[in-house]
């Protein structure tokens, strides 16, 4: 048998693709129409909508490192739409949607998994807060609603109920919560998109972004010039920095947020489970693995390594939720830097230079975002600068205006 | 655990420590156009490299200022703000109810 099985696996009818997912590097062209800066899960997605949606496919992304190697693979994947405000619910419920069929769309498995989101309130206030977060979910069609202890303790038989003099008071149980595998996401984005003629330029950093009259003509790398017409920078935690040498500022700050995951064990947590007040998230992967996840770290850093001082109080928090975690042993931990705004919303669409596109303020929160920030940053650009209404008011101006679209609560325990 | 010189206490462990944002310098809030208070309030630097911050020692709850690389986490210097702020902002409150 295991003869067999072995000339079965070299064999012609072995249903092996032998096409690799992503083809070759090449080199880079004279001039494209877009030129895509960051090779994570949002440039993907948006080359892959260009060209899918609008035809656009002389277009390459110029990643300096390799695909999804930022915050697309640091992240810890929980996808939800349970936020505060009617600009945030639409947005996000709109990609929850895109992520429930991408899997099919792309051929491809993702890995998406709808297991429901737990968020524990443990004051009163909290409370109060998930009540109008069920209110305004519910009325943009999402499945939000607030239950109780008893329905907590049946949802989670393992949860301690009252950890550290923090009672559970109630929790904002959203059966739409789910994860999918990211690494997966970005590959299936990027497969679509090289096999449609998007080009995905590997080990390829823009130093610099060439302009004349107001108009970007171009952007240096290093691997020689390239000219474009449109440009749209997705870069995450580097995006203050790259805004600058195109020659403007962006209102970010750039925190690291760490996260870590135990050795693999029996499946027996299928809800993802989030405390505001510990400031801790818990869940198991599909390959059993528990991830914890929580805060961001307390100063501004650009250095993606983790400190012992916040794995102690992440882990402290994990196992006030669930004490038997204490039995566990770590696998891997790590920290990805994040580019914060003070509202928690991110930053897309025009920015102060005619033919450059933002997409960025992505924090600790944008692993959710990527289907629908590709559609909509494609659908921007196809249209010559039209900024579709989904993302108008997460515009950079916002800031001018003091219009904040404030996402802090329903953010910072559960990203 | 990582330390950080308080101009006040001496050295003490970095999670007595508060951050209290990178320090800038504040426009004439009766003066100036809502644009330059946007700007003040939601803009910090963000740039690779040396940075001058707020910091609270927070048991002492001492407001000092330090000088540090938010690259490599190396904290250069530490002082007390009267190095920097010789003079006194009066906020006059023109807005309150009679
Ligand atoms: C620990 C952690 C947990 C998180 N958990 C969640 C979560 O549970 N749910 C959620 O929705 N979000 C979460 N996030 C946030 C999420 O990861 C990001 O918001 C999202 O991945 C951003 O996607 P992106 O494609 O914009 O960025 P990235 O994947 O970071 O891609 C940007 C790319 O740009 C490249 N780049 C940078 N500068 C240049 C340059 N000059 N030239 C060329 N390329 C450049 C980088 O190498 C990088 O690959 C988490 C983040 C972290 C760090």
């Amino acid at each position: 048998m295991p003869l067999g099985l072995l000339k079965y696996g070299r064999g012609d009818d072995y249903p092996y693709e032998r096409q690799p997912d992503l083809p070759g590097p090449t080199e880079l062209k004279d001039h494209y129409d877009v030129v895509i800066i960051g090779g994570g899960g949002h440039g993907v997605a948006t080359a892959y909508y260009l060209a899918k949606h609008h035809g656009i496919t002389n277009v390459a992304v110029l990643e300096k490192a390799y695909l999804g190697g930022g915050n697309t693979a640091r992240n810890t994947a929980v996808i939800r739409s349970n936020y505060l405000t009617p600009e945030g619910v639409r947005f996000y419920s709109a990609s929850v949607k895109l992520f429930e069929g991408l899997a099919n769309e792309f051929d491809f498995n993702i890995m998406y998994s709808q297991r429901g989101q737990l968020t524990l309130a443990h004051t009163d206030a909290t409370v109060r807060a998930f009540r109008q977060r069920a209110e305004v979910n519910r009325h943009f069609g999402g499945r939000t609603e607030l239950i109780d202890r008893k329905s907590i303790a049946e949802l989670v038989p393992c949860l301690n109920l009252d950890p550290a003099e923090l009672p559970v008071l109630a929790g904002l149980w959203h059966k739409d919560g789910a994860t999918a595998r990211h690494d997966a996401v970005a590959w299936g984005y990027a497969r679509g998109a090289t096999q449609r003629g998007v080009e995905l330029h590997q080990l390829t950093e823009v130093t610099g972004i060439n302009q004349a009259a107001g108009r970007v003509t171009g952007v240096t790398t290093n691997r020689g010039t390239v000219g474009c017409h449109t440009v749209i920078q997705a870069v995450a935690g580097h995006s203050a920095i790259l805004a600058r040498k195109a020659g403007f500022e962006l209102p970010l700050v750039a925190y690291p947020l760490q996260a870590m995951v135990t050795l693999p064990v029996k499946p027996f947590l299928n809800p993802l489970v989030s405390s505001s007040a510990l400031h801790c998230y818990v869940q198991q992967t599909g390959r059993g693995e528990i991830v914890i996840g929580g805060g961001s770290d307390p100063y501004p850093l650009y250095s993606s390594r983790a400190s012992l001082p916040l794995k102690e109080s992440l882990i402290a928090s994990a196992v006030d939720m669930f004490p038997f975690l204490s039995e566990m042993r770590l696998l891997r931990q790590w920290a990805g830097i994040t580019d914060m705004t003070t509202d928690y919303s991110p930053i897309m669409g025009v920015s102060p230079l005619e033919n450059y596109y933002l997409d960025a303020g992505w924090g600790t929160w944008g692993f959710k975002a990527t289907p629908i920030c590709g559609q909509t940053m494609a659908q921007l650009v196809a249209s010559g600068g039209q900024v579709p209404e989904l993302i108008q008011p997460f515009a950079l101006e916002r800031f001018d205006r003091f219009q904040q679209v404030n996402e802090m609560g329903a953010t910072a325990a559960s990203h | 655990m990582k330390m950080m010189e308080c101009p006040l206490n001496g050295p003490r462990n970095i999670s007595e420590f508060t951050y209290g944002g990178q320090v800038q310098v504040m426009p004439d809030p009766q003066q100036c156009s809502d644009l330059e208070w946007a700007k003040y309030v939601f803009y910090e630097d963000n740039d690779l490299g040396v940075v001058r911050e707020w910091w609270q020692h927070t048991p002492s709850s001492y407001w000092f200022i330090a000088e540090r690389h938010n690259g490599s986490d190396v904290i250069l210097r530490t002082y007390d703000p009267a190095t920097l702020f010789t003079g006194r902002v009066d906020f006059q409150d023109e807005g309150s109810p009679s």
